[in-house]
């Protein structure tokens, strides 16, 4: 049995198809990114997963548990932070934690928790009075209480400074040590690539990419390339003189050669040297995460747009 | 199945969260408390300082005279006593209860003729040994019957008073504003902060977080239910402590107020939790929360009596729920009219029950 496995999973509100047909699996001790613009689906999809929504179609079972008819069961074995986390006003980290343990009915040391996140000097100030980040953090301190096995963590390091970012991915990498199970969404894609073994990218609640990141890039992105600063007479030149696919760029002045192999490299330099023509700034350069999600992103595939009017999906989409 | 331990949890954290709040600490304790102090100042002693007071004239006159009509008029005169007369014919006990006053005068039939003969004759004065107004009454009327005396050619002494004790009490302002206002703050406390958490919880998905622990909605909702029945215990302790030590207020305590203190509290937290439930945002829901409050906070019998109001408000008196619990608190405190308070607890009760249920079913924990 797989932790976490979804297939043919949808959920519509009224037109608007905020997750359409959907389907992946999740190993045990796998920290699993799910990537993708704002309105692309992700939240509801993990609310889904913790059995907050009730979904529309499609199968999905989280632990062996179908999250909506056995919520109550399967609560006591995930943690979750949820998007934009808040708690009560007046209540500090220290009694958030006890009140949680309370609840589970499990023993914990609260001040271990809270020195692991990194809050023990804020353990005895109300949440109202915490920084963004500090909120954040009692969030996951949270998350931690029933020990869970499987953890959801929705946008947990969104508005952190870079600090408390890196301490919340060294919760997150000490929880994968422990074998723990993590679903994690960020916008982050340098936090997706350190952190997770393996991504989604979702974009009007599809999945366009699956797999680590590696194979994402070298699916979607373009290979290797070399760049050289030049003229559209060199570009010319070593079109002629080499086998190679030579694409000019006028505007910047750039001469871009993709490279097969690395020994294209060499041909295209030897070609340019023998121009006698003038160039400079060689770089090889590849597709990073970014550079695929942005061209994952822009275009669409078929049958992907809405058929809403544009205008008012936009308003929908950006909340 | 639901575990104490939990409601016990839920209930730390949230008495712990209220007690910092200083806001919530002042709505729910000190201000009906300083409600009883201004409206306590503004009415208490009936304004001027003059009692009223129920006098019935037996006197039959001699040669034209009749001393009893001249006595009233003078006591009329004095600053401390308004009488009213009324018929001779009329059962005077019986009329000083439907009146529910304590004090009363009986000028006996053979008055003018006793007291022109120089015999002796007695004036009755009607009161109540434990009202600080009988005292004032029967002093007044000494006072003149002495001046009366005097007023005879050899000043013997011929008029007397003979004193009869009367059970029924004149209720005070004062007396009738303690249960109004146990009644006021049994409704505002819970009903404006469960209108306003149920609302903001929602609103900010603290209900989804809290679904995702062991807690259900019912420990949730009775772990709220509990606090506000010990802050309605406490403001109650409260209220009648201001009203006994400062105005001396006259009120019952007996095991008939607990299903008030109970129900209530039980009734307007449901309440509160359905408006929020039912409403889209907070704003929404302060607005019909308040619509639903401010009529029964001054309808239903918190700062005057429905009695005095027009017919056909008093119907709508009658719908309001605050209604039985003021009426029912009244009934006990004040009229010791225990089997009148039983229905006022079956009907409470009943409305409780559908409210609570309601407010149950339609509360989500998690959305669809
Ligand atoms: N309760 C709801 N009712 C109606 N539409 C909703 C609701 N919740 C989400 N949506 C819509 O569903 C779509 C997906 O929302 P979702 O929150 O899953 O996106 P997301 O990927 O988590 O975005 P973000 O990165 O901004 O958090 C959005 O278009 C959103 O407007
Ligand atoms: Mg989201």
């Amino acid at each position: 049995m797989l932790p976490i496995e979804v297939s043919g999973l949808k959920k519509y509100y009224g037109n608007l198809k905020a997750v359409d047909d959907i389907s992946f699996t999740v190993k045990e001790g796998e920290v699993f990114g799910l990537l993708g613009p704002n309105g692309a689906g992700k939240t509801t999809t993990i609310e889904i997963m913790e059995g907050l929504r009730e979904r529309d179609n499609g199968d999905v079972k989280i632990l062996g548990f179908d999250p909506w008819k056995n919520g109550y069961e399967l609560h006591k074995k995930i943690g979750v932070i949820p998007q934009n986390f808040t708690f009560f006003e007046k209540t500090t980290p220290r009694e958030a934690i006890n009140y949680y343990a309370d609840l589970f009915h499990v023993k914990v040391d609260a001040d271990a928790i809270l020195r692991e996140v990194l809050l023990e000097d804020m353990a005895k100030h109300s949440f109202e009075s915490l920084s963004g980040g500090q909120k954040q953090k009692t969030g996951l301190a949270l998350s931690l209480v029933n020990q869970p096995e499987l953890l959801f963590l929705d946008e947990p390091t969104t508005g952190l400074d870079p600090n408390a970012r890196r301490a919340i991915w060294e919760v997150i990498r000490k929880l994968k040590a422990k074998g723990k199970t993590i679903i994690l969404t960020t916008h982050y894609l340098d936090e997706a690539q350190q952190l997770s073994d393996r991504v989604a990218i979702m974009d009007h609640g599809h999945i366009v990419a699956i797999g680590t990141t590696q194979e994402i890039i070298q699916q979607y992105g373009s290979s290797e390339r070399l760049e050289i600063k030049g003229s559209q007479r060199l570009a010319d030149y070593i079109r002629e003189n080499t086998e190679l696919q030579v694409e000019y760029n006028p505007q910047r002045g750039t001469i871009t050669i993709p490279l097969k192999k690395r020994t294209d490299a060499l041909a295209s330099l030897a070609a340019a040297e023998q121009s006698g023509l003038e160039w400079s700034n060689i770089q090889t350069r590849q597709d990073s995460l970014d550079d695929v999600f942005i061209k994952l992103i822009r275009e669409p595939l078929d049958g992907q747009e809405e058929t809403a009017p544009e205008a008012k999906t936009d308003k929908k989409r950006r909340h | 199945m639901v575990s104490v331990k939990r409601i016990y949890a839920d209930f730390k954290v949230f008495s712990v969260g209220y007690l910092r709040n200083k806001f919530g600490l002042f709505f729910g304790l000190i201000f009906p408390v300083v409600l009883i102090l201004i409206f306590g100042a503004i009415f208490a002693g009936g304004g001027d300082g003059t009692v009223n007071v129920y006098a019935q004239n037996q006197d039959t006159g001699i040669f034209g005279q009749n001393i009893g009509d001249s006595f009233l008029t003078a006591l009329n005169e004095s600053t401390t006593i308004k009488v009213i007369t009324i018929n001779p014919s009329d059962n005077f006990v019986d009329f000083l209860a439907s009146k529910s006053a304590s004090e009363g005068i009986v000028i006996p039939p053979n008055f003018s003729a006793e007291y022109i003969a120089g015999n002796q004759v007695n004036i009755t004065v009607y009161g109540n040994p434990a009202s600080s107004t009988s005292g004032i009454v029967t002093g007044t009327v000494n006072g003149y019957a002495n001046y009366f005396n005097l007023q005879r050619f050899n000043g013997t002494v011929v008029i007397g008073l003979t004193s009869a004790t009367i059970n029924t009490q004149q209720t005070s302002y004062v007396d009738f504003l303690i249960p109004g206002l146990i009644g006021f703050s049994i409704l505002t406390s819970p009903m404006f902060s469960l209108v306003n958490i149920s609302s903001e919880y929602k609103k900010a998905k603290l209900f989804k977080q809290l679904s995702l622990t062991p807690l259900t909605k019912m420990e949730w909702l009775t772990a709220k239910v509990l606090f506000y029945i010990l802050l309605s215990a406490a403001g109650f302790l409260l209220m009648v402590g201001v009203g006994v030590f400062v105005f001396g207020v006259h009120v019952t305590l007996s095991p008939w107020l607990i299903p008030f203190l109970v129900l209530g509290p039980i009734l307007f937290a449901a309440l509160g939790m359905l408006v929020g439930t039912v409403t889209k945002n907070p704003e929404t829901a302060g607005v019909i929360g308040n619509i639903i409050t401010f009529p029964m906070m001054f309808l239903a019998g918190t700062f005057f009596p429905i009695s005095i109001m027009p017919e056909y408000l008093q119907t709508v008196a009658r719908v309001l729920p605050l209604f039985y619990v003021t009426e029912g608190l009244n009934n006990v405190m004040v009229y010791n009219n225990i089997s009148a308070a039983l229905v006022d607890i079956a009907v409470l009760g009943v409305i409780t029950l559908v409210i609570f249920t309601l407010a149950v079913k339609l509360f989500k924990w998690r959305e669809d």
